[in-house]
């Protein structure tokens, strides 16, 4: 789960780390209204999941009430990568004379985290350590121990940030205790900036956290509606699927996610586009398998479904009754569906299925085939 | 022969009182393994599956002489039973919880480390060697014994693999599912290893997925290390950046590490075969044999 800026910056807030004043608003009078409160010049950001957020336009500076009110309805509602702007963070602007990173991740071929500081924040860090890995310093992290001060003084003044080292080096502390107690799987100021006075404050902040752990930070767990991209991923949410959409036409539920994920792949593979990844899990109970189809349906952009279940402990028999009552449900079947049986009773199941609600193929590739024939027929 | 589990292997399930535990032993025993007792805290004294249920997992083991651990332990409270399981020096445990928090993960990789225990999982099916023993949730009915070993990060793949092969009539030494979580025990090259050492696995397919740097390192490993012939699947081609597809370890980073293409690239030119399809690889077995 991604937080939106605002959210992590309250989180970052709350632990001490220096933040700059900054509300959140939802409408252009909202913005100016939270401009006057915190004093000209601010900077207007818009609160959505991309990446890049200043160069496509989201993020915007105002020196005064005219700017604001440009700069914001210039922002809300605007169209960023895919996702519409709902609200921007109004946020004082930072006089600044350096740009730092610092952050927290886990790496995973390691099995442990690793805490990182550079002097070169303000840009993509993946940019940087791509380009220059040795202008980012890394300290690894025993997780029985954390990560002790020394470490985290060590990689600052290795990464040269100058007089403010001790401050950055406590900014990481913090950023530790906080990833480890919120059970993050990431955590990331870019920039942190040090301005002119000498102070570092966070001028951005990222937090991820990991969906696994949610179980014990319920207060995470609230916000969790507010981060999703969007309804459908709300609505996958609120199904406990596992859900990810895709901007094709052949909708497409599996179990497993390999399974699902190489059913994504043979689409492509054989001229189609999926349109979302859906792993329904073990069972298929007819509740589940309803979901699963209401899931696709009420994607617009689905012309045909591919609904490929192979079946180990799950049973092909019941996986069919599933899908006979699910599709039963509806007078006219939205779009065609296409269903591949295999495994534990795929014989008895593929007997059971209903064929005058769906089409029923044997293998895994014809089954994507015709699914793909039936979405290229739908563009015709 | 195999590897890592067989006829001799002696096992406890913990977790055994819960649904899927008590499931899944019902299965194990059906399919011969030798499960020999569970663990539950509270639940000492019971017989489940017709074996013995203990208290502590330490009692299960040094009673009946276990050799390996399976943990069906709800995701709050698997890492403890990975400490509990690691505690008792067996040789082997297999979890297939889904879910481990992965800074939980974390501290037991770090505890694995201390230890001679081997660990799969978490997040994994199981292992199975055809005809002799599973431990975990692979459907045993799928799997016939033969000579070709199998490694793969998701569950369900690893079956339609499976299946294709048995198709063409090629049957499986062992099989191993690994797990899709960021942090497991057993890695491909863990799996690589153990079966260039088998004098009974004559080819070996190896089912990657998007995600982590493991399929490049294992591609390099086989360069150097694997004289039996492997041959690849790697799912998630087209997967996005910075979506997690279902398995939490399955994600292609911002900066574009982990994608299908750098794995397909590692392995096609560490001589690794990999199929667009999982028929092609069938295939692919039956040409290396």
């Amino acid at each position: 789960m991604k937080l939106h800026e605002h959210q992590a910056k309250g989180v970052f807030a709350d632990t001490g780390i220096p933040t700059p004043s900054s509300q959140l608003a939802s409408s252009v009078e909202g913005a100016v209204d939270a401009a006057e409160s915190i004093g000209y010049p601010i900077a207007i950001k818009a609160q959505v999941h991309v990446g890049g957020r200043g160069k496509a336009g989201g993020i915007k500076l105002a020196e005064d009430e005219d700017e604001a009110r440009s700069a914001a309805s210039d922002i809300l509602g605007m169209d960023l990568k895919g996702l519409r702007v709902e609200q921007v963070l109004v946020e004082e602007a930072v006089d600044f004379t350096d740009e730092l990173y610092v952050g927290v991740t886990m790496d995973r071929g390691e099995g442990k985290p690793v805490a990182m500081v550079s002097a070169r924040g303000g840009v993509d860090i993946e940019e940087v350590a791509a380009e220059e890995p040795d202008a980012i310093v890394r300290e690894h992290v025993d997780p029985a121990f954390g990560l002790h001060p020394y470490q985290a003084r060590r990689a600052a003044f290795d990464a040269g940030v100058g007089e403010v080292a001790t401050d950055v080096a406590r900014v990481l502390s913090t950023l530790y205790e906080l990833w480890e107690e919120q059970d993050a799987t990431e955590v990331e100021i870019n920039p942190l900036m040090v301005t002119a006075d000498g102070e570092v404050v966070a001028a951005d902040a990222v937090m991820n956290v990991d969906d696994d752990a949610l179980f014990r930070h319920a207060d995470l767990a609230e916000m969790e509606s507010e981060a999703a991209a969007d309804d459908l991923e709300r609505k996958a949410n609120e199904y406990d699927f596992d859900y990810v959409r895709l901007d094709g036409n052949v909708g497409i539920i599996g179990n497993g996610a390999g399974l699902v994920m190489t059913t994504l792949d043979l689409v492509d593979y054989y001229g189609g586009a999926p349109a979302n990844f859906l792993d329904i899990g073990g069972g298929a109970k007819a509740e589940r398998v309803t979901n699963a189809l209401d899931m696709v349906f009420s994607d617009e952009n689905v012309e045909s479904v591919v609904f490929n279940i192979f079946g180990g402990i799950t049973r092909g028999d019941e996986v069919a009754a599933g899908i006979n009552e699910a599709l039963g449900q509806f007078d006219e079947i939205p779009k065609p569906v296409t269903v591949r049986l295999a495994g534990t009773n795929a014989q008895e199941g593929r007997e059971i299925l209903n064929t005058d609600l769906v089409s029923v193929e044997e293998t895994l590739e014809a089954a994507v085939q015709h699914a793909v024939e039936n979405a290229q027929e739908a563009d015709r | 022969m195999s590897v890592l589990v067989d006829d001799d292997t002696r096992v406890v399930v913990q977790g055994i009182t819960g649904g899927e535990g008590r499931f899944h032993a019902d299965q194990m025993i059906e399919y011969g393994t030798n499960v020999v007792a569970g663990a539950v805290p509270g639940r000492g004294g019971e017989r489940v599956s017709g074996v013995p249920v203990y208290d502590t997992l330490q009692a299960a083991v040094t009673e009946h002489d276990a050799t390996a651990v399976v943990v069906f332990v709800p995701p709050a409270f698997a890492g403890d039973a990975m400490f509990e399981a690691l505690d008792t020096s067996v040789d082997l445990v297999v979890t297939i919880t889904e879910g481990v928090p992965q800074q939980d993960m974390s501290r037991v990789y770090r505890r694995l480390e201390e230890t001679d225990t081997r660990l799969i999982g978490p997040n994994c099916p199981g292992i199975i060697t055809p005809g002799q023993s599973k431990l975990g949730i692979l459907p045993g009915n799928i799997f016939t014994a033969g000579n070709v070993g199998l490694v793969s990060r998701s569950g369900t793949l690893t079956y339609q693999v499976v299946d294709n092969l048995t198709q063409r009539d090629i049957g499986q030494s062992t099989a191993i599912g690994i797990g899709g979580d960021p942090i497991i025990g057993t890695d491909f090259i863990d799996a690589l290893e153990l079966f260039e050492a088998d004098p009974d696995t004559d080819a070996i397919v190896m089912c990657g997925e998007i995600g982590g740097e493991d399929e490049e390192e294992a591609a390099a490993y086989i360069d150097d290390h694997v004289a039996t012939p492997v041959v690849g699947f790697i799912a998630g081609r087209t997967a996005p950046p910075g979506k997690r597809m279902g398995h939490a370890g399955a994600i292609v980073s911002g900066s574009g590490t982990g994608t299908a293409e750098s794995k397909i690239d590692a392995l096609e030119s560490a001589d690794v075969p990999v199929g667009d399809t999982p028929a092609a690889v069938a295939e692919n077995v039956e040409n290396r044999l």
